[in-house]
C-alpha cells in the first residue's frame, strides 16, 4: 500500500499508467458519451410541460454534478500535496482547476438556454444557477492565485489551501442559497426539487453522468501528462521519451 | 522549538540540504552539524544561495528543497527586514516583541538598548530612527535572547564601526558561554573564536 | 525575564496590534468614512425616493460593510509582512493558532466592531425602520467577525503578492455570500415583524466554525507567503 502510494510520486511512473489507463479509458468515454446523447435525443418521450426543450439536462444536469465533484477531487488532491508533499497531487490539482472551471461555465450556458423557453429569459437568479455561478467564482479564484504566484510550488500550496477552505464553505454556500432562494422564490416559478424523473428519461441521464466523470478524468490525465512533460523537460526519462517519438 | 540540546551538545543538524530555483542548482549535498560553541559562517558569491540556507535551517522555508533539518534547541533568527515597527517607541518594540520568547523587564530593555548604543532614545518614535539605528534596535535582542543558537542574516550591514565592533564583542562573549551563532557575512568576522566556512559552492565546511 | 505562556503573548500582541491602529486614527476612520461615502452613493444612484432606500436598506447596508471589510482585511498581515515581523512570528515558540486569532481580533476591534456600533447612524441616513435596527447593529457585530476571519485567510495566501488587492476579493468574496444572506436576511425578518434570533443564532454558528477552522487556514498560508 505504501510502496503504490509512493509510486505515485514518481512522475514517469505516473506517466505511463495514466498512457495506458488512457489507452482504454478515452475510447469508452467517447462511445458512452455518444450513446447517451443520441439515446437522450432520439429515444426519449418529450417532457409534458417542456416538450423538446428539457433534453439539455443530458448536458446540464451531469456538468453540474461532476463540476461539483471536480472541486472535492482538487481538494483532496490539495490535501495529499500539504500533508505528503507529493510533486504529482500539486500537478494534479492544477490539472483540475482549469477543467471544474469548464464544466462549471458549460452548466451555466446550459442552464441559461434551457431558462429561455422555460422560464422566458436567459437568466434567474435560481438557486441552483446561482451555486453553480459561485462555484465558477471559486474555481477562477483557484487558477487566479496560482497564476499570481511566480513559485509554482509555493502556488501549488497556496490553491491547496484555499481549496481546503472551499470545500468546508461549499456545503455552506449551497445551503443557504437554497435557503435564500426558497426565501424570495417568486411563487410562478416553481421548478427545483420535488419532481420525479420517468426511468425512460433517467437511464440516459444516469449513462450521461457516468461519461462525464469519465470525460473529467480523461482531461486530467491528458493535462497531467502535459504539465509532467513540461515539469521533467530536463531529465533523462524525458529526452529518452522525445527522441524515441512515443506518446506513452 | 524549546527542545533540549542532544547528549552530544548538537543544536542543529542538517543533511544533504539541496536547492532549485528557476532551474538551476544553488547548492547541494551540504551537511552541517552545529554544537555548541561553533561558529559558523556561511560563504558564497552573490545569488549562491546564503539567505535561503539560512531560511531554511530556521524553519522559515518549508517547501522546495531536498535534504532533512532538525533543531534540537531555542533560536534566534535576524534576517534582512528588522522587524521593527515605526509607529512603536524602540523599547516598545523590544517589549512587545513578535518573537514572543519571554517577557522582559523594563530595567533589561533598557540595558540591552544601551548596549546597542540607544541611550536616550528609548521613548522615541522609531520612524524618526535611521535605518542604522533599526538595524541596532533589531540587535538589542541579541542581549536579552536566552537562545543557544543564533542565525544571523549579514548581521554587519548598515552598522557603523563602534557597532561592528561591539557586535563581534557580543557573539564572542556568547560563543564563550556555550552558545552556537551560525551567520551569512561578506566581510572577515574578526572574533577571537574558532570560525568554522561553510562554502556553499563546494559544500566543503573547514 | 519571564518566559512568555501562550495566553500572556496573545494579549501582548492583542495590545500591540492594538496601539499600532490606535496610533494611526486615520486608519481607523477610513473604512467608516468608506462606508458613509457608498452609503451616499445609493440615493444618487436609486433616486431619493425613501420608500425605495428604505426597501433595500438592509441589503445596502450588508453589502457596504462587507466591502469595507474587504479592503481593510487585505492589510491585516502586510506591514508585518514587509517589515518582517511577521517572519518573526513564525518563528516564535507560541501557538501560531492563537497568534493569529490575536491579529484577526485586534482587526475586527478596529473595523467591524466599530461599524457595528456606528451602523444605526448610517440606517437612519437610509430610512431604515428604527425596529430593525438592533437586527442590524447584532448581526453586523457578529458577522463581520465571521467576515475577518475569512478575509485574514485571503490576506495570508496574497500578502506575499505584489498586486494582491484585486486578488483578495476574487478568492474571497464567494465566501462571504452566505454571511451576507444571512445578515441581511436578519434585517430583512425584523422589518417584516419576524425574529430574527434564528438569522442570528446562525450567523452564530458560521462564527464558532470560522473562529475554529480560519485561524489554521491563515497560519498556513502565512507560511505560504513567508516562503516565497
Amino acid at each position: 500500500m505504501w510502496s503504490l502510494f509512493h509510486k505515485f510520486g514518481s512522475p514517469p511512473w505516473l506517466y505511463r499508467l495514466s498512457g495506458s489507463i488512457l489507452r482504454w479509458l478515452l475510447p469508452i468515454t467517447v462511445i458512452a458519451l455518444v450513446a447517451g446523447a443520441v439515446w437522450g435525443v432520439l429515444f426519449t418521450p418529450p417532457d409534458f410541460r417542456q416538450g423538446n426543450s428539457y433534453r439539455i439536462i443530458y448536458i446540464h444536469v451531469p456538468a453540474a454534478v461532476v463540476a461539483l465533484a471536480g472541486y472535492y477531487v482538487m481538494a483532496i488532491a490539495g490535501a495529499v500535496s500539504l500533508i505528503w508533499r507529493m510533486k504529482m497531487a500539486d500537478v494534479a490539482m492544477r490539472a483540475c482547476a482549469p477543467i471544474g472551471a469548464a464544466l462549471t461555465f458549460i452548466a451555466l450556458v446550459t442552464g441559461s438556454i434551457w431558462g429561455k423557453p422555460t422560464w422566458g429569459t436567459w437568466w434567474v437568479w435560481d438557486a441552483r444557477i446561482t451555486s453553480m455561478l459561485i462555484l465558477f467564482f471559486l474555481y477562477l479564484g483557484v487558477v487566479a492565485l496560482y497564476e499570481a504566484y511566480e513559485n509554482k510550488e509555493l502556488a501549488a500550496k497556496a490553491c491547496a489551501v484555499l481549496s481546503l477552505v472551499g470545500t468546508v464553505n461549499i456545503p455552506i454556500i449551497y445551503k443557504s442559497v437554497d435557503w435564500w432562494y426558497s426565501l424570495h422564490q417568486p411563487a410562478s416559478i416553481k421548478f427545483t426539487g420535488g419532481t420525479t424523473i420517468d426511468p425512460s428519461m433517467l437511464y440516459p441521464l444516469l449513462l450521461m453522468i457516468v461519461a462525464f466523470y469519465a470525460l473529467f478524468t480523461c482531461a486530467l490525465l491528458l493535462n497531467m501528462r502535459a504539465e509532467i512533460l513540461q515539469r521533467e523537460q530536463r531529465t533523462a526519462w524525458v529526452r529518452r521519451l522525445a527522441a524515441a517519438g512515443e506518446s506513452d | 522549538m524549546g527542545a533540549q540540546p542532544t547528549p552530544g551538545g548538537l543544536l542543529l543538524e542538517a543533511e544533504g540540504l539541496g536547492l532549485e530555483r528557476g532551474g538551476r542548482q544553488l547548492f547541494s549535498g551540504i551537511d552541517l552539524r552545529v554544537g555548541q560553541g561553533d561558529l559558523v559562517q556561511i560563504e558564497g558569491a552573490n545569488g549562491a544561495g546564503k539567505t535561503s540556507l539560512l531560511r531554511i535551517l530556521a524553519g522559515l522555508s518549508r517547501y522546495g528543497f531536498s535534504g532533512a533539518v532538525s533543531r534540537h534547541a531555542p533560536q534566534l533568527f535576524l534576517g534582512h527586514h528588522s522587524a521593527v515597527k515605526g509607529l512603536l517607541t524602540p523599547r516598545e518594540n523590544l517589549a512587545w516583541h513578535i518573537a514572543g520568547e519571554a517577557e522582559f523587564s523594563a530595567d533589561e530593555i533598557d540595558q540591552a538598548l544601551a548596549a546597542v548604543g540607544l541611550y536616550g532614545y528609548e521613548d522615541v518614535p522609531s520612524h524618526a530612527l535611521s535605518a542604522g539605528q533599526h538595524r541596532r534596535v533589531n540587535l538589542a535582542r541579541l542581549y536579552l535572547s536566552r537562545a543557544p543558537l543564533w542565525l544571523l542574516d549579514e548581521p554587519f550591514t548598515a552598522i557603523d564601526r563602534s557597532g561592528v565592533a561591539d557586535l563581534e564583542a557580543r557573539l564572542a562573549l556568547h560563543l564563550a558561554g556555550g552558545g552556537s551563532v551560525l551567520l551569512t557575512s561578506h566581510q572577515l568576522v574578526a572574533v577571537p573564536h574558532p570560525l568554522l566556512r561553510l562554502d556553499l559552492a563546494t559544500g566543503l565546511l573547514q | 525575564m519571564r518566559v512568555a505562556g501562550s495566553a500572556a503573548f496573545c494579549a501582548r500582541l492583542l495590545r500591540r496590534q492594538l496601539v499600532l491602529g490606535l496610533r494611526r486614527p486615520v486608519e481607523i476612520g477610513n473604512p467608516l468614512l468608506f462606508f458613509a461615502m457608498v452609503i451616499a452613493l445609493f440615493p444618487l444612484g436609486l433616486g431619493p425616493a425613501p420608500d425605495t432606500l428604505a426597501a433595500f436598506a438592509p441589503g445596502i447596508l450588508w453589502i457596504v460593510a462587507l466591502l469595507s471589510n474587504l479592503l481593510t482585511s487585505e492589510g491585516v498581515f502586510r506591514s508585518d509582512f514587509e517589515d518582517g515581523s511577521l517572519e518573526q512570528l513564525l518563528l516564535a515558540p507560541q501557538p501560531l493558532y492563537l497568534s493569529v486569532l490575536a491579529y484577526v481580533l485586534a482587526q475586527w476591534l478596529l473595523t467591524g466592531f466599530l461599524l457595528g456600533l456606528l451602523s444605526p447612524l448610517f440606517a437612519l441616513m437610509l430610512g431604515l425602520e428604527t425596529g430593525a435596527i438592533p437586527a442590524l447593529a447584532s448581526s453586523l457585530l457578529l458577522g463581520t467577525a465571521v467576515l475577518s476571519l475569512v478575509g485574514g485567510i485571503g490576506a495570508a495566501l496574497t500578502v506575499g503578492l505584489r498586486r494582491g488587492g484585486m486578488l483578495i476579493s476574487l478568492l474571497i468574496l464567494p465566501f462571504y455570500m452566505p454571511v451576507l444572506i444571512f445578515g441581511s436576511g436578519a434585517v430583512q425578518a425584523a422589518l417584516a415583524g419576524a425574529p430574527a434570533g434564528p438569522y442570528l443564532a446562525l450567523l452564530g454558528a458560521m462564527l464558532c466554525l470560522a473562529v475554529a477552522l480560519a485561524p489554521f487556514a491563515i497560519a498556513a498560508g502565512l507560511r505560504i507567503s513567508v516562503d516565497a
